[in-house]
């Protein structure tokens, strides 16, 4: 890590960048934050290990408009969002000065308190180059866990350890998958559509509205949103209207079908632990099946299946027939 | 649920019908003298390409047992392509709607142009009829556990 902090005030000093856009300790060992660092002195706060999860790409949208180039730290997963929002002319390229950072997948703290692990007071192990267990300080005593059951469940279908762009690479990385991406779509659509229907019902229900699913997410950056009610000051406010209520997830979902690269970040920020992945892989997955395999961010130039058709589209009566057989 | 006096039930269907054929299309139905049920209630929309996704959301919301979106036949748009856009559109948010369990039946995408009154009104009395079979669309209404 100290690698990357020394090329990054390296950076700031010679004045290759204004700020960089990193992670800074945050007050826990296990929840690092988004930051821009604007001082070579303030990176000394800078942190980047198992916990920093955070895509930092959509943040880019704002820092692209400042004076001068950031630098941002951007993870293999990271870089398809980027080009995602370059695509869309959301982020300007020439402001952007991309480390390409490694990644050997990020760590859920959700994991170790479910093994029993809690009253965390220091981790370690979790740095890139790290062993593969990571050690946990608690006020219980010292626990241990392995890395790799410590992942995040986005990890484990990783979309490989390739940067789809960078200036400059930083780190070595390892492709975590484990599973096939979409096992988790295919054994709901194996249900009946009783059994689906109630596990949404029992998922949907634990949402609050927090909106933080879309603050997050790389691909929710319109000027405007469907879901801001311009009639109060309160534009990030729940909107109390049963309609929104109930259809918030499809509709997000939809809004950014042929856009999502499936990062992820949707369902690590939920505070309810709603698998919100599991509907833009659903998206993700019929794209694939109908239109032709497609993975949003990989290429800047090609065009998304939703703006696009062909003479030879199926009818949408191929959903029944899939469905029933 | 909404019954007729012989306690059969009376399904609420939404038809979002493109401008140039298929609201046409009702009309040729109507003026042939061709029925269609009464549970239909037509919307007409300037293109297929026109209905947001949403709309059939919220029309299932406010109570649709059933929505249908009618289109000029793929190559005959007045716009050029709002169909082709449309029906993967469309394709998509039936799989969605499918993905998490409400009956497939409840929604229909069909061709029909300003010629085909006939298949206009085949079509409302096929697609009634099976709204029918399915009986009340609650599971939309209740995706929360809100009501």
């Amino acid at each position: 890590m100290q690698g990357l902090i020394d090329r990054l005030s390296a950076l700031l000093s010679d004045g290759t960048v204004a700020r960089v856009l990193g992670w800074k300790k945050g007050d826990m060992p296990y929840n690092p934050e988004p930051h821009m660092f604007e001082t070579a002195e303030s990176l000394k706060d800078f942190v980047y290990d198992g916990f920093c999860g955070a895509n930092l790409s959509k943040m880019m949208i704002e820092a692209s408009k400042l004076e001068g180039k950031t630098a941002v730290c951007l993870k293999p997963c990271d870089s398809y969002s980027f080009n995602q929002l370059i695509r869309e002319h959301r982020v300007d390229r020439e402001n952007a000065y991309i480390i390409g950072v490694g990644c050997r997948g990020k760590l859920d703290i959700d994991k170790a308190r479910a093994n029993g692990i809690k009253g965390i007071e220091e981790v370690s192990g979790t740095e890139l180059d790290g062993p593969d267990s990571v050690s946990f300080k608690t006020i219980y005593g010292d626990k241990e866990m392995s890395y790799s059951d410590l992942l995040l469940g986005r990890c484990h279908v990783c979309k490989g350890k390739e940067h789809m762009i960078y200036d400059e690479l930083w780190g070595e990385s390892k492709d975590t998958a484990d599973s096939e991406r979409f096992d988790e779509v295919k054994a709901l659509e194996a249900m009946s559509p009783a059994e689906r229907f109630e596990f949404f019902k029992k998922e949907l229900s634990k949402c609050i509205r927090c909106n933080a699913c879309r603050n997050v997410c790389p691909a929710c950056s319109c000027r405007k949103c469907a879901f801001d009610n311009n009639n109060f000051d309160s534009q990030q406010k729940a909107n109390v209207d049963s309609f929104e209520e109930k259809m918030f997830h499809i509709i997000r979902a939809f809004h950014v079908a042929g856009r999502c690269t499936d990062c992820g970040e949707c369902s690590r920020v939920c505070p309810e632990g709603i698998p919100l992945h599991l509907f833009n892989r659903k998206f993700i997955k019929d794209i694939d099946e109908l239109y032709g395999e497609f993975q949003a961010g990989k290429d800047p130039e090609a065009q998304s299946p939703l703006t696009d058709y062909t003479f030879e589209d199926c009818e949408p009566g191929i959903v029944a027939e899939r469905s029933n057989g | 649920m909404p019954m007729t006096e012989n306690g059969e039930f009376r399904p609420l269907i939404v038809a979002f019908c493109c401008n140039w054929c298929s609201y046409a299309g009702a009309d040729l139905a109507g003026s042939s003298r061709l029925s269609y049920p009464a549970d239909v209630k037509i919307i007409r929309v300037p293109c297929s390409g026109r209905v947001n996704p949403m709309f059939i959301l919220r029309a299932f919301e406010r109570g649709a047992d059933g929505v249908i979106i009618c289109g000029c036949h793929p190559g005959d748009c007045h716009y050029t392509s709002g169909n082709y856009f449309a029906r993967r559109r469309m394709t998509l948010l039936f799989s969605m709607l499918d993905y998490i369990g409400v009956e497939n039946g409840r929604t229909r995408v069909e061709w029909v142009s300003a010629a085909e009154g006939a298949k206009f009104s085949a079509t409302m009395n096929e697609f009634v009829e099976k709204i029918k079979s399915l009986g009340e669309n609650v599971r939309l209404g209740d995706l929360r556990c809100k009501d």
